[in-house]
C-alpha cells in the first residue's frame, strides 16, 4: 500500500485541515488566510483530477477504487469509493469552488468573518458526500456541508439574508430528520449501511422486508430531492440563493447537484435490474417529479423580475432536467444527462458571479427594480470600496456583454455551446423509444429553453438599453477572471465534446454494471500489513 | 413494548410536525427538537427491541444487543444538538434584525 492509495482521503482532509487552521488565524493576517484557502482549494481540486485519471485507468472491468477507512472489513467500517461518476463530481465541484473562492478575494470575503474557513468546510462536506459509500456517513457529510452552508448563507448578514437563512435552516433541519428515518428503515430491512452491501441484498428479500426497504428508500429520496430542489420541495431555493452573496450562491449551485448525485447513485445501485421485483422502483415518480419541476421552473424563469431570481429558477430547471433525464434509465440518456449537468452547473456558477458585476453598471438612483434594491439595502453590511486588488479592466462593457451573452446561450441551451449539445443528445436519446413521458419531456425542454431566452432577453434589454444613464463599471481582474474561466470551461466542453462524451459514456456504462461495482466494493479486503 | 414505543414516536413526531408548521420561530425550534427526539427513538428501535441482552460482545458469546443503532443515535444526537444551537443563533439574529419572531417576518393582525 503506497502513499498514492491514500490519495482518496485528500479531497476531504485537505480542506478540513486547512479550514481548521484558518479558524485559528486572526482576521488581520488576510494575505496569509487567502493563500492558505486558495492553496487548499486548488490542492484538493488537483487531487480530484488525479483521482479522475486513476478511476479512468482502472484495469479490467473494475469500476471503482475502494478505500477502507480504519481498515475494517466492508460491511462494518466506512468505505470510501471512487468511481468515474464520483471523480467527475469532485472535479466539477473543485472547479466551481476554486472559481468562487478566487472571486471572493476581491471583496466578498471581508463582509463577514471566517469566510474561508466556512467555505473549506463546505468543500470538505461536499467532497465527502461524493466519496462516501456508507449511508450514515453520508448523513454526517451532509451535515458538515449544511452547517457550513448555514454560516455561508448568513455571511454578510443583513435582514434579507437572515430571513431567508431562517427558512433555509428550518427546511434543512427537517430534511435531516427525514434522512435519518430513511437510513434507519434501510438498516432495519437489510442490517447494513454500506450502499453496495444494501444493494446486494435487495434481490433476495422477503416481501415484508422489501416493503420496508422501498418505504425507506422513498423517505430517503425526499431528503435528497429537497436538497436537489425539485417540485414541490423547491420553494425555498430562489429566495435563499438570491439572498446569498454571489460567490456563496455559486458554491451553492453545486449543492443541489449533491442531492442529484446521491439519487443517481443510490437509485441506480439499489434498484438496478438485478433487484428482482424492486427493479426500477419509483422510476415513474422520478420522471414525473422531474417534469413537474421543469414546468414550474419554466414559469419561474418567465416570472423572474431580476437576475437573482432568474438564476435561482435556472438551478431548479437544471435539477428538473437532470432528474427526468436520469429517470429515462438508459445508458445513452444518462450520458447526455451527465453532459448537460456539467454544462449547466458551470453556467449557473458563472451566472451567479456575473450578476453582481452586471448590477454595477446600473445607476442605483435609476434602479427601477425594488427587489434588486432590497438586495443592496442589507444594513450592517459594509463593503470596503476602492481598494486596489488588480487593475480595472478596459472595455469592461464589452466584457460584461460578451459574458452575458455566453451565459444566456448556455442557460437557455441554444447552439453552439455545451448545454445545447447536452440537450440535443438528451432529445436524441428520447426519440429512440418515445412514449408519453418522453414526449412531454421533449416539449418541456424546448419550451423551458424558449422561456429562458425570452426572460433573459427582457432582463438584458432592461439592463443594457433602458437606463438613460449607465455607470462605467469598475471590474477587477480577480473578479472577471473566474467568470471568464467558468465560461471558457463551457466552451471547452463544446470543443472537447468527443473525449468528454466518451468519458461520460464510460461513466454511464459503469453506473449500469452494478454487479461489478458491488463486487469490487464488497470484495475489498482489509490491508493486513504485509508488503504488497 | 413495541406498541408503547410506537405510540411515543408517533406522538412526538406528530407534535413536532404540528409545531414546525406554526408561524413563530420558537415553536419551530421546539417542533424540530421534538421531531429529532422521535427520530432518535426510531433509529434506536430499528435495531430490534430486546431485553436483558449484554450491550457488547462478551467472551462467553451469546446474544448481544445490536451496537450499530446505538452508535448512530449517539452521532445523530450530537449533530442534532449542534444544529439546534445554530438555529437558535439564527433565530436570535432574525429577532434582532426584523423585530419580529414570525417566520415570514410579518406580524399578522394581533389576536
Amino acid at each position: 500500500m503506497n502513499l498514492l492509495d491514500h490519495l482518496i482521503m485528500a479531497p476531504i482532509l485537505i480542506p478540513l485541515l486547512a479550514g481548521a487552521l484558518l479558524v485559528g488565524i486572526e482576521e488581520q493576517w488576510r494575505r496569509r488566510k487567502v493563500s492558505i484557502a486558495l492553496g487548499a482549494a486548488l490542492l484538493s481540486w488537483l487531487s480530484a483530477m488525479v483521482l479522475l485519471w486513476q478511476a479512468d485507468q482502472m484495469p479490467g472491468g473494475v469500476p471503482a477504487m475502494t478505500y477502507l477507512v480504519g481498515n475494517w472489513k466492508v460491511p462494518f467500517g466506512i468505505a470510501l469509493v471512487v468511481d468515474r461518476l464520483s471523480a467527475l463530481m469532485l472535479v466539477l465541484a473543485g472547479g466551481i469552488f476554486s472559481a468562487a473562492l478566487l472571486y471572493s478575494v476581491a471583496r466578498w470575503d471581508r463582509v463577514g468573518v471566517h469566510f474561508y474557513a466556512l467555505s473549506l468546510f463546505l468543500i470538505a462536506g461536499v467532497n465527502g458526500a461524493f466519496l462516501t459509500h456508507d449511508l450514515f456517513n453520508l448523513f454526517v457529510f451532509f451535515e458538515v456541508m449544511l452547517a457550513a452552508s448555514y454560516g455561508l448563507l448568513l455571511h454578510g448578514s443583513g435582514k434579507r439574508r437572515v430571513r431567508h437563512g431562517l427558512r433555509y435552516v428550518a427546511m434543512n433541519l427537517a430534511a435531516s430528520s427525514v434522512f435519518l428515518i430513511g437510513v434507519a428503515l434501510l438498516y432495519a430491512a437489510t442490517g447494513s449501511l454500506n450502499m453496495s452491501d444494501v444493494a446486494s441484498k435487495v434481490g433476495q428479500m422477503s416481501a415484508t422486508d422489501r416493503h420496508l426497504l422501498e418505504t425507506g428508500a422513498a423517505i430517503l429520496a425526499v431528503a435528497f430531492l429537497l436538497k436537489a430542489a425539485v417540485w414541490p420541495l423547491n420553494l425555498w431555493l430562489p429566495g435563499s440563493y438570491g439572498a446569498a452573496t454571489p460567490p456563496v450562491a455559486a458554491m451553492f449551485a453545486i449543492m443541489t447537484k449533491v442531492g442529484l448525485y446521491v439519487v443517481m447513485r443510490l437509485w441506480l445501485l439499489m434498484f438496478s435490474d438485478e433487484a428482482g421485483v424492486s427493479a426500477g422502483f419509483g422510476g415513474n415518480a422520478l420522471l414525473w417529479i422531474g417534469l413537474a419541476t421543469l414546468a414550474v421552473a419554466t414559469f419561474g424563469l418567465l416570472s423572474a423580475a431580476d437576475f437573482r431570481r432568474f438564476a435561482g429558477f435556472s438551478v431548479v430547471a437544471s435539477s428538473g432536467t437532470l432528474l427526468a433525464g436520469l429517470a429515462l434509465r438508459t445508458e445513452v440518456a444518462t450520458t447526455a444527462t451527465l453532459y448537460y449537468m456539467l454544462a449547466s452547473t458551470l453556467a449557473i456558477g458563472a451566472f451567479f458571479l456575473l450578476i453582481e458585476l452586471l448590477e454595477r453598471i446600473r445607476d442605483f438612483g435609476a434602479n427601477l427594480l425594488a427587489v434588486t434594491q432590497e438586495a443592496f439595502e442589507a444594513e450592517g453590511m459594509v463593503l470596503p470600496e476602492g481598494e486596489d486588488v488588480g487593475v480595472v479592466i478596459p472595455a469592461a462593457f464589452a466584457f460584461l456583454g460578451l459574458n452575458f451573452i455566453l451565459c444566456a446561450l448556455v442557460l437557455s441551451g441554444l447552439p453552439p455551446l455545451a448545454s445545447f449539445v447536452g440537450k440535443f443528445a438528451l432529445m436524441a436519446a428520447m426519440l429512440e423509444t418515445p412514449d408519453v413521458g418522453q414526449w412531454v419531456f421533449l416539449t418541456l425542454l424546448i419550451v423551458s429553453g424558449l422561456a429562458a431566452v425570452v426572460a433573459l432577453m427582457r432582463l438584458g434589454i432592461r439592463l443594457f438599453w433602458v437606463p438613460a444613464h449607465l455607470r462605467r463599471p469598475r471590474l477587477r481582474v480577480i473578479e472577471a477572471a473566474p467568470v471568464a474561466a467558468l465560461l471558457v470551461a463551457c466552451l471547452g466542453l463544446t470543443v472537447a465534446a468527443g473525449p468528454v462524451g466518451s468519458y461520460l459514456a464510460r461513466t454511464a456504462a459503469g453506473l449500469y454494471q452494478v454487479d461489478d461495482l458491488m463486487q469490487s466494493v464488497v470484495g475489498q479486503q482489509p490491508w493486513r500489513g504485509e508488503q504488497p | 413494548m413495541e406498541l408503547i414505543l410506537a405510540i411515543a414516536i408517533g406522538v412526538l413526531s406528530g407534535a413536532g410536525v404540528y409545531l414546525l408548521l406554526r408561524p413563530r420561530t420558537f415553536q419551530v425550534i421546539m417542533g424540530l427538537s421534538l421531531l429529532s427526539y422521535a427520530v432518535n427513538l426510531f433509529i434506536f428501535a430499528m435495531g430490534g427491541l430486546n431485553r436483558h441482552l449484554s450491550p457488547v460482545i462478551t467472551e462467553a458469546g451469546g446474544p448481544y444487543a445490536d451496537p450499530v443503532p446505538q452508535a448512530l443515535v449517539l452521532t445523530a444526537i450530537v449533530i442534532g444538538f449542534a444544529m439546534t444551537a445554530l438555529f437558535l443563533v439564527v433565530l436570535l439574529a432574525a429577532r434582532g434584525l426584523t423585530g419580529t419572531d414570525h417566520v415570514d417576518g410579518k406580524e399578522e393582525d394581533s389576536e
